[in-house]
């Protein structure tokens, strides 16, 4: 067993990064992340790595389509703006079939919004970062261990799938500390990647990275392969926390930072003899349907809890499909929302409800 | 019987679809002839920019990566800072390279980030029809300058190899054109320059090549040269402007 360490979110999901082989880290600044770039330039380059600290987001995402093209692991780290910026690239490697990590560590929009804490970019991680029919594959941290354990899980899958990866995690993740242990299996890249462009050296015939297509059929049979792809990161990758669900009457949904507030809002509710528990995503595309629709027989009403204006509670809605009752609690701005305020809305539920 | 003429083998034998007189086929050929020349053509990767050009990932028998527009030297620095014994090189239009990607231009020169960057300057934005490029003569009338480019609106043509010239990343800035036999010469042996400095770790090197459009000009390929000649060489003056193997290092 590996010893704990104390460590700040930021800094550990950077080392992560770099234990499980990923060296080559494109970034530019801008708060609340700037950590995972500072770490990543104190430590790969006695690593034997790049660190390159880019003109703008732009060209750090594209860096890192290049890198990643050229067949080593690669990642780009930014908050809510700097992500906006960095959706054309996004969209290049997914069109490209690249795997790649992105890390969002979240803050208030829009606009150039506010520094704190938010989950405001679900909608832009989960339905269109970036142009054109795609998706990517989305972890929702809730603790800096999982800020760590997710690093080399969105890697693995995003190559097993050619896919670009996104670790959607939020301003007090990433600054807060807690004490992890990094997992002992190393570097877990796999070794082939037939389809880099790193020189064909005279011995197979050339590859080429592209997302271009003008006969609109070959691009519509492209997309489809791409979505059959899809379909099975749907039916093998669905990841959710279930949380004193077996009984549950009220079901809260709420991932990443709103999930601990909440969390601690249904011990004291539980105390207080109500049947309440939680779906945590933990994909948050492929969303974990299969756990929302093992709550459905116990359940009576939903409630999601997220740190915006009601983004994932669609996706909720979507799997409940009108047979239960799906309500909306959030803080938004930078606002995180407090476990007496997500307790009163579990007692109004519990009140009209039982 | 002895071989005079062979066809390089860095080109594959997909047929160009450029225009009559479109100098993009003069220059995809002595790239790859360099390329040959130098036996690198097994270690490279290309960098194909948003343009007419974007297709040439169907002509260079090397390793292709597609970029977005403007993001090519992005790309290329990612490929290379990945492998750094590939010989990396990007094929850029006037409006990818001055306009949309001056940005990523600028930071890869002054970082002097060890690639080959081939630029093809002529004075419009070809493949979306002929609109204004940030290299489009004052006065030149093109598809969102109908009334002629009026600098007082519409700014001034960026020279680019003064401008990258100035940073000391850049290895080597050079322009030419290939417009006569002597000219296509002094490009090929600029453009196998450009490839040495990259296997010698100099820094970025820029060759710049005055081109033609002769569809979006409205000219005939024969007038189109002569267009060239007469008006793009006077604003965009032929030479070395940076040459850090020169004495001095400037020119």
């Amino acid at each position: 067993m590996a010893e704990k360490v104390l460590m700040k979110g930021n800094e550990a999901l950077a080392e992560a990064a770099i234990q499980c082989g990923c060296k080559h880290y494109f970034g530019y600044p801008i708060t609340p992340q700037t950590e995972i770039a500072a770490y990543m330039s104190k430590r790969l380059p006695k690593e034997g790595g790049v660190f390159l600290q880019a003109e703008s987001e732009v060209a750090a995402i594209n860096m890192v389509l290049g890198a990643t093209a050229a067949g080593v692991r690669s990642m780009t780290s930014s908050s809510s703006p700097g992500v906006s910026l960095k959706s054309e690239g996004v969209s290049y490697i997914a069109g490209s079939d690249l795997p790649a990590l992105i890390i969002n560590v979240q803050r208030g929009g829009p606009g150039l919004g506010g520094i704190q804490p938010s989950q405001s970019d679900y909608w832009q991680a989960t339905k269109a970062l970036g142009h054109g029919d795609f998706q990517m594959f989305v972890l929702a941290p809730s603790t800096i261990q999982e800020m760590v354990d997710f690093v080399p899980l969105a890697f693995e899958v995003g190559e097993k799938y050619r896919v670009p990866s996104m670790i959607l995690s939020d301003g007090m993740l990433g600054q807060m500390m807690e004490p992890v242990e990094f997992p002992e299996k190393k570097d877990t890249a796999i070794a082939e990647k037939p389809w880099a462009t790193n020189g064909h050296q005279n011995k197979r015939p050339k590859n080429i990275v592209n997302s271009l297509y003008i006969e609109p059929e070959v691009l519509e049979n492209l997309v489809k392969e791409r979505y059959e792809r899809y379909e099975k990161i749907k039916a093998e990758e669905q990841r959710a926390e279930e949380f004193m669900t077996e009984d549950a009457e009220i079901v809260i949904v709420a991932f990443g930072a709103s999930s601990r507030v909440a969390r601690s809002a249904i011990k004291t509710a539980r105390e207080e003899g109500i049947k309440v528990g939680m779906v945590r995503p933990i994909t948050l595309w492929p969303f974990p349907e299969k756990a929302i629709e093992k709550t459905i027989p116990t359940a009576k009403k939903y409630l999601c809890v997220e740190m915006n204006m009601g983004q994932m509670v669609d996706d909720v809605r979507l799997v409940v499909n009108g047979r239960k009752p799906v309500e909306f609690f959030g803080r938004t701005g930078g606002v995180i929302p407090t476990p007496a305020e997500v307790l009163d809305q579990i007692r109004a539920l519990a009140g009209k409800e039982m | 019987m002895a071989v005079v003429f062979e066809k390089t083998k860095a080109l594959t034998d997909v047929p160009f679809h450029y225009c009559p007189g479109c100098t993009h086929g003069i220059v995809h050929r002595l790239v790859a002839e360099v390329l040959d020349e130098l036996g690198v053509v097994g270690q490279t990767v290309g960098v194909a920019s948003v343009g007419c050009s974007v297709f040439s990932y169907n002509y260079f028998n090397c390793d292709m990566v597609q970029a977005a527009h403007g993001r090519a030297p992005a790309v290329a620095t990612g490929i290379k800072r990945a492998v750094p014994e590939n010989v990396v090189f990007t094929y850029q239009g006037d409006g990818d390279l001055a306009a949309i990607g001056m940005a990523e231009t600028v930071h890869a020169a002054t970082r002097g980030e060890n690639i080959t960057v081939i630029f093809i300057n002529n004075a419009i934005y070809g493949m979306t029809g002929g609109q204004m490029a940030p290299t489009s003569l004052p006065g030149q009338i093109t598809q969102t300058s109908p009334y002629g480019r009026d600098t007082a609106t519409a700014g001034h043509p960026i020279r680019v190899c003064e401008l990258l010239s100035t940073l000391s990343g850049t290895a080597l800035a050079q322009r030419v054109t290939v417009d006569s036999v002597k000219n296509v010469n002094i490009a090929k042996k600029a453009i196998k320059k450009g490839f040495q400095n990259q296997i010698d770790k100099k820094g970025y090197s820029i060759i710049e090549v005055v081109s033609t459009c002769p569809t979006n000009w409205g000219l005939t390929p024969e007038e189109s040269m002569k267009w060239l000649r007469e008006n793009m060489l006077e604003y965009y003056p032929l030479g070395v402007y940076k040459d850090i193997d020169a004495e001095g290092g400037d020119k």
